[in-house]
């Protein structure tokens, strides 16, 4: 394997709506084998739609104006739709956000989740049952049997998450994207299921690319950050520099306003006016760059 | 906290559930078989031949009241013909009609209604526009007018039904598809490298069959509807076979004479129409894997 090949390359990637307005503004970012790196921002900064982007779901109205995504350093956008949907399916998967929609209500979590490994891996369905037990296992699911009979609705919130976390890895990709996995969760089980992807990662030695907006599992799980606002990437580091330093004026926003244990009843500071009028005139700026080179 | 009053109430709700919808799928389903097989066995059940004329007999009232004659348990009507047994040969006719309309109608409006539902963009469009125009004609007068041109005889009767009615399963399929395509799983499989039909039929359908359950049932209450409407004003079958629309708007001629002709008829109707819709919903309720 190629160390010094990106497992995902994203280069100067821009979407519009059907109004012409820019969503993701000449996003640039990549993610080396099994490494996990964290995108955070604010709602509609454009975190989930860098994450469908890669994963071929894009929303219908949304349209790729400009960028490639490398995915192994096989152009994605060179591809045939088919060869397209096969690459994506072997290489990469996908731990939702929200574990109840993300299993179909009407069909049982066994045939749910092997499914994949028998259509893409071209998998026997025994193979396929052994494999999916192994991770169950993994995810410290202990009594399978029962597991894989039930319908979603059966099981709660965490242990759905744990299915779609062992069908996410059962597959072996090599990119994960993880998006925003622990939110719809209560705090206790946010926890355990953040540890069990961490541990997860480091065992299958996965690449995560880990789309939240909560800077304490940013610090917990990444090598490295990159900070969006508004479809930009404003800041990019190691997770341990962005801490101890970070350089955006709008990343030190964020972390004022994140509540800390230490002190929790020191007030929040929302961010503040002149960032955000700075944020304003730079992606003007780009705007009209990107304007003028695009006629 | 949330946790325990969410999972309480939804005990709660499975429970009482369960029980209501137990026993209104038992009588529901009760009466329907016993109508249905009534139907099948017709010439063996009947304790007389429902087109025998006999103006000695006519206008006899049922068993309990004075002036009956034994074997003609529901009374007779004005050509001395046995209510009892005209009622069910009449079965036959709603239930074929009911079964055949309400299937041809629910495999076109559900088709066209998962198509348009869960692809949307023009597809939905063009399909929403037909439904939409479709449904600005009167029903019943656009089944006496299509029974008109297509003529008299049961096969007019279910074309004529299974055409104005499409629209309805068209409609309740293509929400409940639009739901479902929006949901993550679909997304989901898409990433796991399934094409759009395969999700449409292995995803999505399975999740609204319990919707179409319902609706076929409902809609074979309103075929039967419809069918009585159609017999009411001689549209129907143009034979002599008995049907409970015909029978109905024989009643009316002699209700102050006779209002057994009028009351019978009726009553097995509105039983076999209500039994229809409690039966879809009673099936929803107990096969639908979210409900249950």
């Amino acid at each position: 394997m190629n160390a010094t090949r990106p497992c995902l390359d994203i280069r100067s990637l821009s979407t519009v709506l059907p109004n012409g307005a820019r969503v993701l503004r000449s996003v640039s970012l990549s993610v080396q084998p099994s490494e996990v790196r964290a995108l955070v921002g604010e709602s509609g900064a454009g975190k989930t739609m860098i994450g469908k982007a890669v994963l071929g779901v894009l929303p219908l109205s949304v349209r790729i104006v400009e960028g490639d995504m490398l995915l192994e350093g096989e152009d994605l956008g060179r591809l045939q739709p088919k060869a397209r949907r096969t690459l994506i399916g072997a290489r990469t998967a996908l731990i939702p956000q929200d574990p109840l929609t993300a299993l179909n209500p009407s069909r049982r979590i066994g045939p749910q989740m092997t499914d994949r490994l028998v259509r893409i891996l071209g998998w026997s369905g025994q193979r396929a049952d052994l494999r999916i037990r192994q991770l169950l296992d993994e995810v410290q699911i202990r009594d399978p049997d029962r597991v894989l009979k039930c319908y979603p609705h059966e099981l709660s919130g965490g242990m759905r998450q744990r299915v779609l976390i062992a069908a996410a890895f059962a597959a072996e990709p090599r990119l994960i994207v993880a998006d925003e996995p622990t939110t719809a969760l209560d705090v206790t089980v946010q926890k355990q299921i953040l540890r069990l992807i961490a541990q997860l990662q480091r065992e299958h030695g996965t690449a995560i690319l880990f789309v939240t907006h909560d800077l304490g599992v940013v610090a917990k799980i990444s090598q490295k950050v990159s900070v969006l606002y508004a479809g930009k990437v404003v800041e990019e580091a190691e997770t341990a520099a962005l801490f101890a330093a970070p350089q955006h004026p709008y990343t030190r926003a964020l972390m004022a306003a994140t509540p800390r244990y230490t002190d929790p009843f020191a007030s929040l500071k929302p961010v503040d006016e002149a960032v955000l009028a700075g944020l304003a005139s730079e992606i003007a700026a780009a705007d009209q760059a990107w304007k003028r080179s695009h006629g | 906290m949330d946790e325990a009053r969410n999972s309480r109430s939804r005990i709660s709700r499975r429970g009482s559930s369960r029980h209501g919808s137990g026993a209104r799928l038992w009588l529901a389903g009760g009466w329907l078989l016993l109508a249905l097989l009534a139907a099948i066995f017709a010439p063996l059940v009947a304790p007389q031949d429902p087109l025998a004329q006999d103006l000695m007999f006519e206008r006899l009232p049922p068993f309990w009241m004075s002036g009956s004659e034994p074997g003609f348990w529901l009374g007779t009507d004005s050509l001395g013909r046995d209510l009892l047994s005209r009622l069910i040969f009449g079965a036959r006719i709603a239930f074929i009609v009911a079964f055949a309309a309400a299937l041809a109608a629910c495999l076109v409006g559900s088709t066209l209604g998962l198509i348009s539902g869960y692809f949307g963009g023009w597809a939905d469009r063009i399909i929403s526009r037909i439904v939409d125009v479709w449904m600005a004609f009167p029903p019943v007068l656009f089944a006496i007018l299509l029974v008109a041109v297509l003529g008299t005889g049961l096969s007019s009767v279910i074309i004529a039904i299974a055409v104005i009615d499409w629209t309805r399963f068209c409609r309740v399929i293509r929400a409940e598809s639009m739901g479902q395509a929006r949901m993550d799983y679909v997304e989901n499989a898409r990433i796991a490298g399934y094409g759009r039909i395969g999700i449409m039929l292995r995803e999505v359908l399975p999740n609204v069959v319990p919707s179409i359950m319902a609706l076929l049932s409902l809609e074979m209450g309103i075929a039967v509807i419809v069918e009585a409407i159609l017999s009411f004003v001689n549209l129907s079958i143009s034979t002599d076979d008995p049907t409970w629309g015909g029978i109905i708007a024989e009643g009316r001629l002699s209700i102050h004479q006779a209002w057994w002709v009028l009351v019978f008829p009726l009553v097995t109707l509105i039983l076999t129409v209500l039994s229809f819709s409690q039966f879809g919903e009673g099936l929803k309720a107990r096969f639908d894997p979210v409900l249950r």
